[in-house]
């Protein structure tokens, strides 16, 4: 699964990185708590949050995530997106709320972390 | 060389210096309680990194090992120094800075544990998972802490492991 046919499928508007819409996605992470994001994801994880303060995009870039998904509508601060385009990171905002969205790429097969570790054998 | 970036806390930066031939020595200094720079020594060595060509899992580990200590320091201590020295089959990171220290280093080191005031929890940070991820990321690691003096973490990541 790819950035673009991720974003068909929250609906959500390319806030940037029209570019890196080909960027294949491994697994996803849901979280509002960047410790956890720094914990528990892996290498080519799409994040969705409803945090969007600048530690969001260094906790992405940290982490090698593929993009970043802003839940229930949040939009990122100028700065936000200027780091995002600096590190090569698309931002998407979708109207979904958390869970929806989550639920939404969870049943188009798109799986967590914890799988993808189990599948992927680490 | 040293220079100074306006608008950030990261004022004095030694950047690539070359210890020998096949090391890189990168030295920053961090302010405490500097949100907005927060992650900007962990960026820097990360993109030297890339451009020696370390793999990019092992970078992963070593940039959210540095990244994870350097916002220890932005949260809870009044300023501190990180040196990275990049070796070819290793990365050494030394976060040290002048703060609270650690009062039970086992306690600290125990996932869930946190200190972090409420404005920082807010930010999606302090949930006591700091310490121990940096022990899971590293292949050696060390913490060294004084109360009212400060803490020192030491950290080795193998680039073949």
């Amino acid at each position: 699964m790819n950035l673009k046919e991720i974003q068909k499928m929250l609906e959500a508007e390319l806030v940037c990185g029209a570019e890196w819409l080909g960027r294949e996605v491994a697994c996803a992470c849901g979280a509002d708590l960047m410790s956890d994001v720094l914990a528990f994801t892996k290498e080519r994880t799409l994040l969705l949050t409803g945090m969007t303060n600048i530690q969001v995009i260094r906790t992405a870039e940290m982490s090698d995530c593929v993009g970043i998904v802003f839940v229930r509508g949040k939009k990122p601060g100028q700065d936000v997106i200027e780091l995002a385009i600096e590190n090569k990171l698309p931002l998407f905002v979708t109207n979904f709320p958390m869970y929806e969205a989550c639920g939404v790429l969870y049943e188009k097969g798109l799986c967590g972390c914890a799988r993808a570790v189990l599948r992927h054998g680490g | 060389m040293f220079c100074t970036k306006k608008g950030y806390a990261v004022v004095r930066e030694r950047c690539c210096a070359m210890e020998d031939e096949q090391t890189i020595v990168l030295e920053f200094t961090l302010k405490g309680s500097d949100f907005n720079a927060a992650g900007e020594t962990s960026s820097k060595i990360k993109k030297v990194l890339q451009q020696i060509g370390v793999k990019s899992d092992i970078i992963r580990r070593i940039a959210i090992s540095s990244y994870e200590a350097e916002m220890n320091v932005i949260i809870h201590a009044y300023q501190g120094k990180v040196r990275a020295t990049i070796y070819p089959d290793r990365t050494e990171l030394v976060v040290e800075d002048e703060g609270p220290g650690i009062a039970d280093i086992g306690l600290a080191m125990q996932e869930g544990y946190s200190t972090a005031p409420d404005h920082v929890r807010e930010m999606g940070f302090g949930a006591g998972m700091g310490l121990p991820n940096m022990a899971r990321c590293s292949d050696k690691f060390d913490i060294q802490s004084a109360v009212e003096e400060g803490t020192k973490i030491t950290m080795t990541i193998f680039h073949n492991a």
